[in-house]
């Protein structure tokens, strides 16, 4: 018998093997430090803009390599670091705020490379360093607000419509109204019932009340929770723009957490403050007859009022309702004060906003108004050995001003500490309120050189590893075990074109776990080699050897690699971070090395040995 | 070159019991250790801040502790990582913890000495919790998936010999770590799970030629079909650990502290996974009374049932 392929066999190894080294080859090509440059909606700016940018770079006296508009972006690279960040600095002052300056990393995969939509392979945080966040959503608190806003609206409806209720109250999901009579019951039901479709409505009769029971639907609460973690993502999207970032990730993970990471990021703590502070802005009314405020932080006062510290220090007596909160808010700027020189942020306002704004400063001209800045932290502490997420929720008047004029929809505050402070909350403002508190709960930072550092030494792992393997199977099995050999090879570049394809991400346990693919991946051969031996022992002739020993060892490589995907798609569904990319480089591993392992070898091994009779099996 | 020229001989099904000795022990110990030492579990679990930083000369430990406790932090552990320029400097996780920490410590750190930020890492309790719950429902994910494989592919006997060897395997991956007192963070554990992957994959070979000896060879007991089996496949097993092996050392090596522990993992799982499918996995199968007739298939069972209509 002879043992020969059709052609198509070949030509399906030759098509992968062609597709795999160009999907593969970009990664063989460096990368430019880069600047990029978007506008504030995500677009790459117009070309009087690039023309500027360029004719600044120049004027500098900055050498750039080259620049495009590539995706939507303007890409300008640099012969080194250094020329990058001077640049980054000249032009992110030049432009202002409108753009945002992101420092970047740019492949240099040439222009048919990239036609083909061939990238190198995505590096994960461990390789390239940056930040990474785990964020919660506090979404219990979310679904609170919209509790206590069905409250309100509750009490506000009935009275609008002369239904007289004796209470309004709130317990989990649901909200009790209490009546004395039966038939205002009935009345508020039917009012209550035609407003809110969304609510479940029940009746209850208790100890002589009457009550009205509205249920918010598990449907509801959930759909209220994802609204709350989706608007989180938008905002927080909106505040990593803000800090200029290229190729930030913020996805969702799971019910309540939101993954954020930032390659290339440094400094960890203005991340932080940008991304973790829920701060948002209050606008009350002061208490006239009390200013300014005498008493103390724990004097009793009037139950509509409420005693705000100020942040140059003292007490200040405002009324608890609030004029207007941040949500109102559409843009603010940082920026000095024209008289008195410090620093000032002009508010804008959305047209809702702008309207209750003049309708109420028309009404309180002459009264002050203060603007009070809330922030939330998040921190955990041991209290009786029990672990205790406290929320901190502070409170400060920054500003406390008379109403000159009614009010439109752009004003100024002023009165804050330095311009760092002014530009911060103009930032906090305009990248809006989170509806819902969030807190970190894992943070993980690499430095860039340790970074390259672990790119290295996975690169010198995977090199000797895989050198060793080759000369040790060489060795072993001598001409089958060059095929080996090149099958390896073959497997090697087909996981990293694989991973460049799905732009998957590369990290350091998954370096770890294309070497251990090396070292698995010639089980197969060894396999059918042991076999081939097996049967040239038992007196089979050469080509009845190697038909035999592939097809006899194929159900056992079969058990054997479906097997070792189940751990492996376990550990893909358990794992994040680091160890989800250890299981994607076993399991494209596996995958691989099935095909090369057995198609790839024994097209090798029929090409040599399989048109002739009477061969001496080198194996 | 060819280290097995003839077939082997060697009779590993008669030395079962001192295998079963040798494993009980060796399992004991790794029990016994787990109760009373435990394991010392990294961040990733514990939660916490760990601090990496990188000194332009090789740093005192005196000299960072120093820094530190006059920044308020008497408490952290200070040791180096790697070389004598790398420091780690891990914040006890009952402390208030909180995504600030690192940043503090940063700022401490940099006033007193040009340390450069390598690393910071901090894990809120609660990402612990999850993690550790998370990691034990992929183990038994893993496991019931394979007994559900190689029940359906084999015979409900294999499938929980199998998964016997396995349970053994992870036993002593872990037991190491606890007797030794190595860190066991996150990517340790993704490596006793690929250590299942590894090891089922040996004990499979195994079972798939005693599947098929027992198809084939007519005469010969159960166990002595079993201890051919093994012989026949002994060389395939250690070529592949051999090889594995090789690589995995590689890694341990050069491979970086970082995933040291990580390759060690796998270095213990691999050589016990390589024992247990030739001492324990078939052992247990046939003290499970495993026979010929369980694994020959039923031959024309749909003829006779067409027969029979």
């Amino acid at each position: 018998m002879t043992n020969r392929y059709p052609l198509w066999k070949y030509c399906i190894i030759a098509v992968a093997l062609v597709v795999g080294l160009l999907y593969a080859l970009p990664n063989l090509y460096g990368e430019d430090p880069a600047l990029q440059i978007t506008t504030g909606q995500g677009d790459a700016p117009p070309a009087p803009v690039r023309k500027r940018i360029l004719d600044l770079l120049a004027d500098e006296g900055i050498a750039a390599k080259g620049s495009g508009v590539r995706d939507n972006h303007f890409l300008v690279r640099f012969h080194d670091t250094e020329a990058q960040l001077k640049a980054a600095n000249q032009v992110g002052l030049a432009l202002g705020r409108q753009y945002t300056v992101a420092l970047n990393l740019a492949p240099t995969t040439p222009a048919w490379l990239r036609a083909i939509n061939a990238q190198p392979m995505y590096l994960g945080l461990d390789l390239r360093g940056g930040v990474h966040f785990l964020m919660e959503v506090d979404t219990q608190a979310a679904v609170k607000q919209a509790m206590e806003r069905y409250v309100n609206a509750f009490r506000t409806q009935l009275r609008e419509e002369r239904i007289r209720y004796s209470e309004v109250t709130l317990s989990g999901h649901s909200v009790q109204v209490a009546f004395k009579q039966a038939p205002v019951r009935e009345a508020a039901f039917q009012v209550l019932r035609n407003e809110y479709p969304e609510l479940t409505f029940g009746t209850d009769e208790n100890g002589g009340k009457f009550q009205l029971t509205a249920l918010l639907p598990q449907r509801e609460v959930q759909e209220i929770e994802d609204l709350a973690v989706q608007q989180n993502i938008t905002t927080l999207r909106n505040r990593v723009n803000e800090l200029g970032v290229a190729e930030p990730v913020i996805q969702r993970q799971g019910r309540d957490h939101i993954v954020v990471e930032l390659p290339g990021v440094q400094d960890t703590a203005r991340a932080k403050d940008i991304l973790g502070a829920t701060a948002t802005l209050e606008f009350h009314l002061v208490n006239m007859s009390h200013f300014p405020y005498e008493g103390g932080p724990n004097q009793p006062v009037a139950p509509d009022d409420k005693v705000y510290p100020k942040r140059d220090g003292g007490y200040v007596l405002l009324k608890r309702d609030t004029i207007l909160t941040g949500e109102f808010i559409t843009d603010a700027q940082a920026g000095f004060d024209q008289q008195t020189g410090g620093p000032e942020v002009t508010i804008r306002l959305n047209s809702a906003g702008g309207k209750i704004m003049n309708r109420f400063t028309s009404e309180h001209v002459k009264d002050y108004m203060a603007v009070v800045f809330i922030e939330n932290q998040t921190q955990t502490r041991k209290v009786d050995g029990e672990l205790k997420r406290i929320r901190s929720r502070s409170e400060e008047v920054i500003n406390v001003a008379q109403i000159q004029e009614p009010l439109g929809s752009r004003f100024r505050i002023t009165g804050l500490d330095s311009p760092r402070e002014s530009h911060n909350l103009a930032l906090l403002l305009r990248a809006g309120s989170l509806a819902a508190p969030i807190s970190i709960v894992e943070e993980r930072t690499i430095g860039p050189s340790l970074g390259q550092h672990n790119i290295n030494q996975g690169f010198l792992a995977v090199s000797i590893g895989f050198a060793l393997v080759v000369l040790f199977m060489a060795l072993y099995y001598r001409i089958f075990g060059l095929f080996a050999d090149a099958a390896l090879f073959a497997n090697l570049i087909l996981i990293v074109a694989v991973l460049s394809m799905l732009q998957a991400t590369l990290t350091l346990p998954g370096i770890a776990g294309i070497v251990l693919t090396v070292g698995m991946a010639v089980d197969a051969n060894v396999l059918i080699f042991e076999r081939i031996r097996e049967e040239l022992r038992a007196g089979a002739t050469p080509q009845t050897a190697i038909n035999a020993g592939y097809a006899k060892a194929l159900s056992t490589i079969t058990d054997a690699n479906v097997t070792t995907l189940i751990a492996a798609l376990a550990l893909f569904a358990f794992g994040t971070g680091p160890v989800k990319g250890f299981a994607v480089t076993l399991c494209i591993g596996i995958v691989t090395s099935m095909f090369t392992a057995i198609m790839g070898t024994r097209a090798l091994a029929n090409l040599v040995y399989g048109g002739r009779r009477g061969v001496r099996l080198a194996i | 070159m060819d280290l097995f020229k003839r077939q082997s001989h060697i009779n590993f099904i008669g030395m079962r019991r001192h295998a079963a000795i040798l494993s009980a022990i060796l399992v004991l110990i790794a029990l016994v250790s787990l109760a009373v030492r435990g394991l010392n579990l990294g961040l990733d679990f514990t939660g916490g801040t760990i601090v990496e930083v990188t000194y332009p000369k090789p740093a005192e430990l005196q000299d960072v502790r120093a820094a530190l406790a006059a920044a308020g932090y008497q408490d952290a552990v200070v040791q180096h990582f790697g070389s004598a320029r790398d420091v780690l400097i891990r914040m006890p996780s009952q402390q208030a913890a909180s995504a600030q920490l690192g940043d503090q410590i940063m700022t401490a750190l940099t006033e007193s000495g040009e340390a450069r930020l390598s690393r910071v890492e901090f894990v809120g309790p609660q990402v612990g919790e999850q993690l550790i719950e998370k990691g034990g429902l992929a183990m038994l994910y893993t496991l019931v998936g394979v007994l559900i494989y190689v029940a359906f592919r084999f015979e409900y006997r294999f499938a929980v010999s199998s998964v016997a060897a396995l349970i053994h395997d992870v036993i002593i991956t872990i037991g190491v770590f606890s007797l030794f007192r190595i860190e066991f963070d996150l990517t340790v554990l993704a490596a006793v799970l690929a250590v299942i992957g590894y090891s089922l994959n040996d004990t499979i070979v195994v079972f798939d030629r005693i599947r098929e000896n027992f198809v084939r060879m007519r005469k010969g007991s159960p166990s002595e079909i079993a201890n051919q089996s093994i012989n026949q496949t002994l060389s395939r097993t250690l070529m592949t650990s051999g090889t594995t092996l090789i690589v995995v050392f590689t890694l341990y090596l050069i491979g970086g502290e970082l995933i040291a522990g990580f390759a060690l993992a796998l270095l213990v799982g691999i050589v016990t996974g390589t024992y247990s499918s030739i001492y324990i996995a078939s052992t247990t199968a046939l003290a499970m009374g495993v026979s010929k007739q369980d694994l020959v298939p039923p031959k024309k069972e749909g003829a006779e049932l067409e027969e029979r209509l």
